[in-house]
């Protein structure tokens, strides 16, 4: 990909590197409390089905992984295990942050133990509100994921400048 | 919880070492196998190092602690009414029932009932978590073994629970429908009729899991004679639920000690198994979710009229003292213990779950057996993570 490291990506073939992003993202599954359970019921159950949404969640392991959905409480006790997780990760890696203890502590707001948000120690893209949010929203913040996939400077990302999102 | 020392263990290896042969032979030495903290086989973040000699385990030590949050802590600092939607997130799969203990102890310190109907209403959300919680065991126990269809047909069973219980409370995972006093609101219109279609589903769930698995070989084979834990050790570890009864220990809260719910009014029976084994354990559920629809369609067709709420003051202030109620939740044995200052918030509450025992018993089940068993008897031990840590 010496055309992606030069900056000089046509606009068409950035396009098509997007679209095929897009529709082959492997999710990591960091399930940690209850929204765990709606994640598993959205990636697991016949009714949400996520895969038509071209995602896979069944990588073996973080190293081939695309994304992560972070869903439920992070405590301080476990942060230290994301982050080892997040690095783990090859670029370009994305992160859902799903339900409201994850986004920014939840109803343990004044918890000795809870970290109030993962976006403490990792980078988040997009945030699922909800206490749990429905697997519905769950899906629909992999929506949005992939449009802000789709419109990606790819040479940008790569030389690790701030995205341009059109 | 913790682990034997070092010179025991070097003990232990060396006797086991002593009685295989092929340990002679091939001169195995000690390992260390981390499971966890997130692991698909755990249901959570629980972390168990596992001190191997060779495919045996020597000894396994459970991490636990990683989704702490600080519930007893948290209540300190909330109302009542607070708290009651607070605790709905221990036991994350059947959250109504992590609710009725609190209101039933806070009941108790005001001095007032719930009305009848609130009564048989709060019995029946009570055994629809069950199902909820349960049913997704069911499926998920057989994830653990190998077997992936049962977890498909699970998730979309549950749905209809799911459903029901949102149509009832306004809330899919987390209800928080339970008041001190009664309840916040009556069943919508058609709410019976369709209970009673979803629990032949249920039911049929039942029956289709067990063609597919009670009867399957290797079903038994990974399952029978594995983590057998014998009545007296249940006892002594204080294990509580499904676990103590599979293995022939004849007890349930509902039936022995029953509080506020309507359970003696209904026809049913508590199930046990003398194997005490993980396929005792998996067969004792399976019964008591069938159970749980039978005294579901029992509750939908006894319900009383009447009011859904006592006399309660808007602003609850519970007077001082001391409460302790435990019920037979789907994991076992919860129990609240109030101490109230007859202040807003109570002054503290010991919250015991069920979970935290039953892990207890790991280090002493886990001993000894094989690597792909650990697997299983923590799948067939069935805790949650949330009910563990609190």
């Amino acid at each position: 990909m010496g055309l992606v490291e030069s900056g000089k990506l046509p606009k068409p073939l950035t396009k098509l590197l997007n679209i095929s992003r897009k529709y082959s993202m492997w999710v990591y599954q960091w399930g940690l409390a209850c929204c765990a359970i709606e994640m598993g019921a959205a990636f697991g159950s016949p009714r949400y089905d996520v895969m038509r949404l071209g995602v896979i969640p069944f990588p073996a392991s973080p190293r081939q992984a695309d994304l992560v959905v972070v869903s439920g409480t992070v405590t301080d006790k476990m942060a230290p295990a994301i982050r080892r997780l997040y690095e783990q990760m090859p670029e370009p890696k994305y992160v859902i942050s799903m339900g409201s203890c994850a986004n920014c502590g939840g109803p343990y707001w004044d918890s000795y133990s809870v970290t109030k948000g993962v976006d403490q120690i990792i980078p988040v893209d997009v945030y699922v509100p909800g206490c749990p949010p429905r697997p519905e929203a769950l899906l629909e913040g992999i929506v949005l994921l992939q449009e802000m996939v789709a419109n990606e400077d790819m040479a940008a990302k790569w030389k690790g400048e701030p995205l341009v999102v059109n | 919880m913790t682990a034997i020392s070092e010179r025991q263990q070097r003990a232990y290896i060396a006797s086991q070492a002593a009685d295989m042969r092929v340990n002679v032979e091939l001169e195995t030495e000690g390992m260390t196998l981390n499971i966890g903290p997130q692991h698909p086989a755990t249901h959570g973040t629980l972390r168990i190092i596992v001190k191997l000699d060779g495919e045996q385990v020597v000894a396994a030590d459970p991490v636990p602690g990683y989704m702490h949050r600080g519930y007893e802590k948290l209540t300190e600092v909330r109302t009542f009414p607070q708290v009651n939607s607070l605790i709905n997130r221990i036991d994350w799969l059947g959250s109504f029932a992590n609710e009725v203990p609190f209101i039933l102890a806070a009941e108790q310190l005001m001095d007032v009932e719930a009305p009848p109907r609130a009564q048989w209403i709060r019995t029946l959300l009570f055994e629809l978590s069950r199902i909820a919680n349960v049913t997704l065991f069911l499926g998920d126990m057989a994830v653990q073994l190998g077997a992936v269809t049962p977890v498909f047909y699970a998730f979309r069973d549950r749905e209809y629970v799911l459903n029901l219980i949102e149509s009832a409370t306004g809330g899919r995972f987390h209800p928080n429908f339970d008041r001190i006093g009664g309840l916040k609101d009556d069943l919508p219109k058609g709410w019976i009729a369709e209970t009673k279609q979803v629990m032949v589903k249920v039911n049929a769930f039942c029956d289709e899991l067990e063609t597919l698995l009670v009867g399957n070989e290797i079903f038994n084979l990974r399952t029978r004679g594995i983590g057998v834990i014998p009545p007296e050790v249940a006892l002594s570890y204080g294990l509580s639920g499904a676990n103590l009864r599979s293995s022939g220990v004849d007890w349930d809260n509902r039936r022995d000690t029953p509080v506020g719910l309507v359970y003696d009014k209904l026809d049913w029976k508590v199930w046990t198994h003398p194997d005490g084994d993980s396929f005792a354990r998996y067969w004792v559920r399976l019964q008591e979710v069938r159970e749980a629809a039978k005294m579901v369609i029992q509750l939908c067709d006894g319900l009383p009229p009447g009011p859904i709420m006592a006399k309660v003051p808007r602003i609850i202030k519970v007077p001082a003292g001391e409460a302790w109620v435990a019920t037979e939740n789907p994991l076992g044995e919860m129990g609240y213990y109030v101490v109230s200052k007859g202040d807003l918030v109570p002054f503290r509450v010991k919250i015991r779950s069920a979970s935290f025992n039953n892990i207890s018993i790991v280090p002493w089940l886990l001993r000894g057996v094989y690597v792909p068993d650990v697997i299983t008897i923590l799948a067939s031990l069935y805790f949650i993570l949330g009910d563990i840590d609190r």
